[in-house]
């Protein structure tokens, strides 16, 4: 009989070195056409060195970037996938066991104890689960390590409902010039809106899993993100906000109900390294790694 | 214009550098952010030394990925800069007392810092961000680490040995220049712009 715990724990762990060593295809290409389309020397520069650092980090399976970012997980449990809690506990030795082996660097910090050195949290909360139950019999996790510095420039705002969809523009142009230079640009932008003031972050980050140049499926919606990135790109940023190159690669959204007084906004935004790695995991221990 | 110096730095020769420059650095670096940053300023409020002699070296804004190897000894994984901003509250306080020759970070930072580094004959220079592996190829030898067990990985100085670290891209230069701000002020007036015709 399989150890599904111990596939879980193997599984996640090598999602984290895949995040942090290998940038899905999609976004590599988009650095690499932005290199190629930026004329200026300075935000070319950029590109090329992110480019080639992309490259030695695939080939020698370092981390990236020094960053390898706060652990987060999402994962999806089927009703008859064997295990259910002990997923959680395979998903935090696969988080110690990264740390050690790709290695990542020892990013949670307990604000008395200091560093944990391992990337896991002394009070249960790091790494971080977005836990959904579904039907079937597998189990799917998605590994999203994210950097501090693109964390840093995240924000919500609790938009007045009278201003509409024009406030929630108004609010991710603003969120965006003020991130600028500061969180490495080409950046990849989420926007949760709705529900309530954790839930449209939560709605934010999610977005930012859906590949690069996929459009929402509600036209509406598909519509908006496509005229913030539009408008976002005239802000200037160029590639690490020298002002050359591309500033915004994507604008993802995600919208669920709101309470009639509210109008939460939430904007999380990526770095040009856009890490996220997934995997499903049938109920006898078979791993479908999702193309990368 | 390209420079290549060497630590620690002349300051003739910073003072011929202008924003928008490319400079390289051989010599001493040593890594330091938030915490780092923090302690070696109490240590001086206490009329103590900080163990590394920053005058004239480059101060690497960076929380590098280290791994011991077989030997016991460490070896440099990946080591890109963080965001510089965060050492604004700090870093002229800094320069004052230390007097480093180049600050190496991402990101830029703000009027504090290019007024003391106009004062103190120092520059900034951008690494490309998340470029942390070309960084790590730069740096030849880890000469030493301090407060490791205290502050752990991300914040402990790390003393490295550089050669030819960069492209580093000058955006606060020694005559009070400073390129990231030119460029906010235009990120502001753009997103003005915007906002008038949404």
């Amino acid at each position: 009989m399989m150890d599904i715990a111990q596939v879980v724990e193997d599984t996640a762990a090598k999602l984290l070195e895949i995040s942090a060593t290998k940038l899905p295809s999609e976004v590599k290409e988009a650095l690499i056409q932005d290199e190629k389309d930026t004329e200026g020397s300075l935000g070319k520069s950029q590109l090329k060195a992110i480019n080639e650092n992309v490259i030695l980090a695939e080939t020698f399976t370092k981390p990236m970037c020094q960053d390898t970012g706060l652990v987060s997980f999402f994962v999806k449990i089927g009703d008859k996938f064997p295990i259910k809690s002990e997923v959680k506990t395979a998903l935090i030795k696969a988080t110690e066991k990264a740390t050690e082996k790709v290695p990542l660097r020892p990013n949670a910090v307990d604000m008395f104890e200091g560093n944990t050195k391992n990337n896991v949290g002394l009070r249960g909360y790091v790494p971080w689960f977005y836990f959904d139950l579904v039907e079937g019999d597998k189990c799917e996790i998605i590994a999203m390590p994210k950097g501090g510095g693109s964390s840093n420039v995240g924000k919500m705002k609790m938009v007045p409902p009278g201003k509409g969809i024009k406030g929630v523009k108004e609010f991710v142009v603003e969120a965006v010039a003020a991130a600028g230079p500061l969180a490495c640009p080409p950046y990849t932008v989420g926007v949760g809106v709705g529900g309530g003031e954790d839930m449209c972050m939560n709605l934010a980050k999610k977005a930012l899993l859906r590949p690069l140049y996929q459009y929402h499926e509600d036209e509406n919606i598909a519509s908006i993100e496509k005229e913030l990135k539009d408008i976002l790109n005239k802000l200037e940023i160029g590639a690490m906000g020298l002002g050359e190159g591309t500033s915004v690669f994507d604008v993802h959204m995600e919208f669920a109900a709101r309470h009639p007084a509210s109008l939460p906004v939430g904007v999380v935004i990526s770095c040009w390294a856009l890490r996220h790695a997934g995997a499903t995991i049938d109920r006898e221990g078979n791993v479908e790694w999702h193309p990368h | 214009m390209e420079y290549h110096l060497t630590t620690p730095l002349p300051p003739e020769e910073l003072k011929k550098i202008k924003i928008g420059d490319v400079v390289y650095i051989t010599g001493t670096v040593v890594t330091a952010r938030d915490e780092a940053h923090l302690k070696a300023l109490e240590l001086h409020k206490e009329g103590k030394q900080p163990p590394v002699d920053f005058k004239g070296i480059g101060l690497f804004h960076c929380g590098p990925v280290m791994k011991k190897n077989e030997q016991g000894e460490w070896t440099v994984v990946a080591a890109g800069p963080t965001t510089s901003a965060r050492m604004e509250i700090f870093q002229d306080e800094f320069i004052k007392t230390f007097q480093p020759g180049i600050i190496i970070g991402k990101g830029g930072m703000g009027a504090r810092t290019t007024k003391a580094c106009q004062e103190e004959t120092c520059i900034y220079g951008y690494f490309t961000g998340g470029a942390a592996l070309l960084a790590a190829d730069r740096i030849k030898k880890v000469k030493d680490v301090f407060w490791y067990e205290e502050l752990g990985m991300p914040e402990s100085l790390w003393l490295f040995d550089v050669e030819n670290f960069g492209p580093l891209t000058i955006t606060i230069d020694t005559h009070g220049g400073n390129m990231t701000e030119k460029r906010i002020k235009k990120i502001e007036e753009n997103k003005d712009k915007i906002l008038q015709n949404l």
